[in-house]
């Protein structure tokens, strides 16, 4: 790859990037805008008298008319200020900084065990296809989509926390730990070990392990499916049965030849799988009261604090944004044909 | 049998020992469904609860107007007056120590105790509530209104409440008004007493401190405000000098945990130490374990049916009528509520001065048909129900779809989210709207206002009642419901909202069936959790645990 080719590449990224921040933007602020609920209500609750209620609409901006609302909105979003949450009172960017943080931790821990998990087990079940390992593929893919979450982390935190006392219960912390540690990155994983307080470090890992289990579950199942389809479409391929003619390895033929050349569609689909999970599971992180960015934008949505809403669906959008890009980074470094048609 | 306790997938499952998996996780599963054994987790100095305490916005006292952050001020603040939580319909000094109205009914004197500190370590005088009171008014946010009622303004709020030296704060009154609903409005936890040297030092832009307060605490209570993490948790630290005497609990945790079922497993783990939001499900799964106790307290939440009178059917009296008689109020009692609410079917909850306990309505089918036959809609109609997407709102709705269906009626439920409800309800697009009232304030004048006023039913009236809400045009009523506020003789007032709850319950737009109780669960070696009646009587100052 050149480097004004590279160039053209990054620019031509960046603009559709702005492009689409930009429609996200104005796709969520009309929807909010067509909400039928009222702001001002999460701001001054049913009870206000009338002059409180058109205060605060007009503190609010709502009696402007939509295009300067957005025009102002936008304005602000652009240097870096989405406002301030009706609902925490606090600046939106504020709460983002301490829910995004929960959020990156429970979903990178749980596609770190999804991915060593899940791919595996495609793997095996696309090699030993109708045999046992593929049986035990299908069991895990259909409990995965059919279980709800909210039931397995409500049966998760009966056995493992209630019962066994393995592992943490809801929350990051348990109370007699909040408040130790200095947010640093808002990880308390990396904040404490920055710190070097081995006893949150183990809390937090106790706390972490049951949700990020559960959300990996789900992962397992999905990302196993789809290996084992991906796989044994490449296993069919005349190149592998070259492969074998040619008298390697079933470990290399399998592992080498067959995973290799599935690597671009499997990174795609892990890419936007952890951008889901980033964008936030609602249901884990209200059954673990796990303090994530799917709790937050959804809570708002259903307050009409659209500053929140909006903030949050911005991170969203350029969390999905960047993660394409770097996937689209990684499929030149996985497919030597991509580095040549970029050559 | 073993387990792998870092991954959701049991490891042995791969290596073969497949038989030895399933019947561990049989056991598991099946010892599970056995009570859980208590351990005492909580230190005997830390007060832990479980609750939803996603509905903060704001702790600043002249701001917050929320079930959560009032219940916060009630143990961070303290006020000039509170009910008594032992008897309800009596008050009780908080800061001031003796009160009294003058001859005209237009001066109220209030003379403060001595020697009461802040958090802060500033004194607190009368200036400091002066300052309180006049801020609230001057302020403009919600809770305004309470003191707003007796005719202050930001422009005469400085000369109406005063501070006539460091230990008497005079409030006067524009009109004359029952001193007992004055006092009421005080006990709000709105109208909290704060700290007005620390918050005028926090100014912004002529905020009055609020950006500041809102975040942070500036009380004389118990406790003071440690951290708030919104939707998170909320810690508070003892105040060891407070003027009621020292606290036992050094700290007190409110953990928000929005799932019932999670804060059952909390509980019976011996992890918090009151679980606040259980629903009749846990806590009948609850009944038999002995380590802990279900705490009740009537709350002052009625459930009702608002029916529009803008609606075609349900402008005519009869239907109106016919309506009280489909409700299966036991039913509802005993198989939904489950002891989360009693019936009532008057406007003023139970336990308020003028309350009455009339009773005249339950299921009678062939009642309610024969008025619907005489309202000339025999055949029935159809009409839609507007109800929170929550339990057990939800459950109750269709009890009354199905009791409604029988006489003929077709009630299309509407569920929504509660905000979304509430701007249809404000709106006037309902035909029937269900839902919860609770009243702004301990005084038979909030309900009366909100159910029987209605000054003016245009769409553009400033006054915005429930009455108004649904239409309801009532000029005679809403002059009984002005004319019980500034009765001062307390029985007089009462037989007026006698007369006004009378009038409402033989023909009114609204159908009240229940006042709610609240209900929570503790762990039996705690002692001393006040609940009171009010949303912002809540208190953890007497908490104590026995060993």
């Amino acid at each position: 790859m050149n480097r004004s080719s590279f160039i053209a590449g990054a620019v031509r990224n960046i603009v559709a990037a702005a492009f689409t921040l930009l429609g996200l933007l104005i796709v969520t602020f009309i929807i909010g805008r067509m909400l039928p609920i009222d702001p001002v209500l999460a701001a001054v609750g049913d009870r206000a008298p009338a002059d409180v209620i058109a205060k605060a609409r007009a503190e609010m901006g709502l009696d402007l008319p939509l295009y300067r609302q957005f025009w102002i909105y936008a304005g602000h979003a652009v240097r870096g200020d989405f406002g301030e949450s009706v609902l925490t009172a606090q600046p939106v960017i504020s709460d983002i900084k301490r829910v995004f943080p929960a959020t990156l931790e429970l979903a990178t821990s749980a596609t770190l065990l999804g991915v060593l998990l899940g791919i595996p087990l495609g793997v095996a079940a696309a090699v030993w296809r109708g045999r046992w390992p593929d049986h035990v593929a299908r069991i895990f893919g259909l409990i995965g989509y059919s279980v709800p979450v909210f039931w397995l982390g409500l049966m998760g935190l009966l056995l493992f926390y209630a019962r066994l006392g393995w592992t943490g219960g809801p929350g990051r912390l348990d109370i007699y730990h909040e408040g130790l540690i200095t947010p640093v990155t808002g990880s308390i994983l990396i904040d404490s070990l920055l710190a070097g307080n081995g006893a949150v470090f183990a809390d937090a890992l106790r706390h972490l392990v049951l949700p990020a289990s559960i959300l990996a579950f789900f992962l397992l199942a999905y990302l196993s499916r789809m290996t084992r389809s991906f796989m044994i479409d490449a296993l069919a391929r005349e190149y592998i049965t070259a492969a074998r003619i040619k008298g390697l390895s079933e470990f290399r033929v399998v592992w080498v030849h067959a995973f290799g050349n599935i690597l671009v569609s499997l990174i795609t689909v892990i890419a936007l799988a952890y951008g889901g999970l980033l964008e936030g599971s609602v249901l884990t992180e209200t059954v673990f009261a796990w303090p994530g960015l799917g709790l937050y934008i959804t809570h708002s949505l259903l307050s009409a604090d659209m500053n929140a809403v909006l903030g949050g669906t911005l991170v969203v959008g350029c969390v999905f944004i960047l993660l394409n890009l770097l996937a689209e980074l990684f499929y030149p470094v996985l497919d030597p044909r991509l580095r040549r048609t970029q050559r | 049998m073993k387990f792998q306790a870092r991954s959701s997938v049991p490891m042995d499952f791969f290596s073969g020992d497949r038989r030895a998996f399933l019947k561990g996780g049989v056991a598991a599963l099946a010892g599970s469904l056995l009570p859980l054994p208590l351990k005492a987790a909580v230190p005997s100095d830390v007060f832990v609860m479980a609750l939803e305490i996603d509905d903060v916005i704001s702790l600043d006292p002249a701001e917050l107007f929320e079930f959560t952050g009032a219940e916060i001020a009630g143990n961070i603040y303290d006020r000039l007056l509170y009910f008594d939580t032992e008897q309800p319909d009596k008050i009780v000094g908080g800061i001031a120590r003796s009160w009294d109205v003058s001859d005209d009914g237009l001066s109220f004197r209030f003379r403060l105790r001595p020697g009461i500190s802040f958090q802060s370590g500033n004194s607190l005088a009368a200036e400091d509530a002066a300052y309180s009171l006049q801020r609230m008014i001057r302020l403009g946010k919600t809770p305004s209104f309470i003191l707003a009622q007796f005719g202050f303004t930001p422009d005469n709020v400085g000369e109406r409440i005063v501070a006539e030296d460091s230990e008497t704060l005079v409030i006067r009154t524009g009109r004359v008004f029952a001193p007992s609903f004055l006092f009421a409005c005080l006990t709000c936890a709105c109208a909290s007493i704060i700290d007005s040297k620390l918050v005028q030092a926090h100014e912004q832009s002529g905020d009055l401190g609020n950006k500041w307060l809102r975040t942070r605490s500036a009380g004389s209570g118990p406790f003071g405000l440690r951290v708030w993490k919104p939707n998170e948790i909320v810690i508070l630290d003892l105040f060891e000098n407070c003027w009621r005497g020292k606290s036992a609990m050094q700290t007190v945790f409110l953990r928000h945990i929005a799932e019932p079922g999670v804060q059952r497993l909390l509980i019976e783990r011996g992890d918090i130490d009151v679980a606040r939001n259980l629903g009749p499900d846990q806590a009948a799964g609850m009944a038999g374990n002995p380590g802990l106790r279900p705490h009740t307290v009537r709350k002052d939440g009625l459930y009702y049916m608002g029916l529009n009178q803008k609606n075609e059917f349900l402008r005519k009296a009869e239907v109106r009528q016919a309506f009280r008689y489909l409700v299966d109020y036991d039913g509802i009692a005993n198989t939904i509520l489950r002891g989360q609410a009693e019936i009532h079917q008057t406007i003023i909850p139970a336990g308020y001065l003028g309350t009455l306990d009339d009773r005249p309505y339950s299921w009678k089918l062939d009642e309610a048909k024969r008025l619907l036959a005489a309202a000339g809609l025999g055949d029935g109609f159809a009409v839609t129900i507007d109800v929170r997407n929550s339990q057990p709102d939800l459950d109750m709705a269709q009890s009354l779809q199905a009791g409604f269906a029988q006489a003929g009626i077709t009630l299309r439920l509407i569920p929504g989210d509660g905000k979304q409800v509430l701007t249809k309800y404000r709106a006037r697009h309902h035909d029937i709207y269900f839902g919860r009232w609770g009243s702004d304030y301990r005084d038979p004048h909030s309900n009366a206002q909100a159910f029987a006023s209605n000054p003016d039913n245009s769409d553009a009236a400033k006054v915005k009642t429930l009455a108004w809400r649904n239409a309801w045009e009532i000029p005679e009523l809403s002059r009984l419901t002005d004319e019980a506020v500034g009765e001062r003789d307390p029985e007089k007032r009462a037989a007026i909202y006698h007369e006004i709850q009378r009038r409402v319950l033989d023909d009114s737009p609204f159908v009240v069936l229940f006042q709610e109780v609240d209900l929570a669960v503790e762990r039996r070696e705690l002692h001393g959790f006040v609940m009171g009646e009010g949303f912002d009587t809540v208190f953890y100052r007497e908490v104590t645990k026995s060993s």
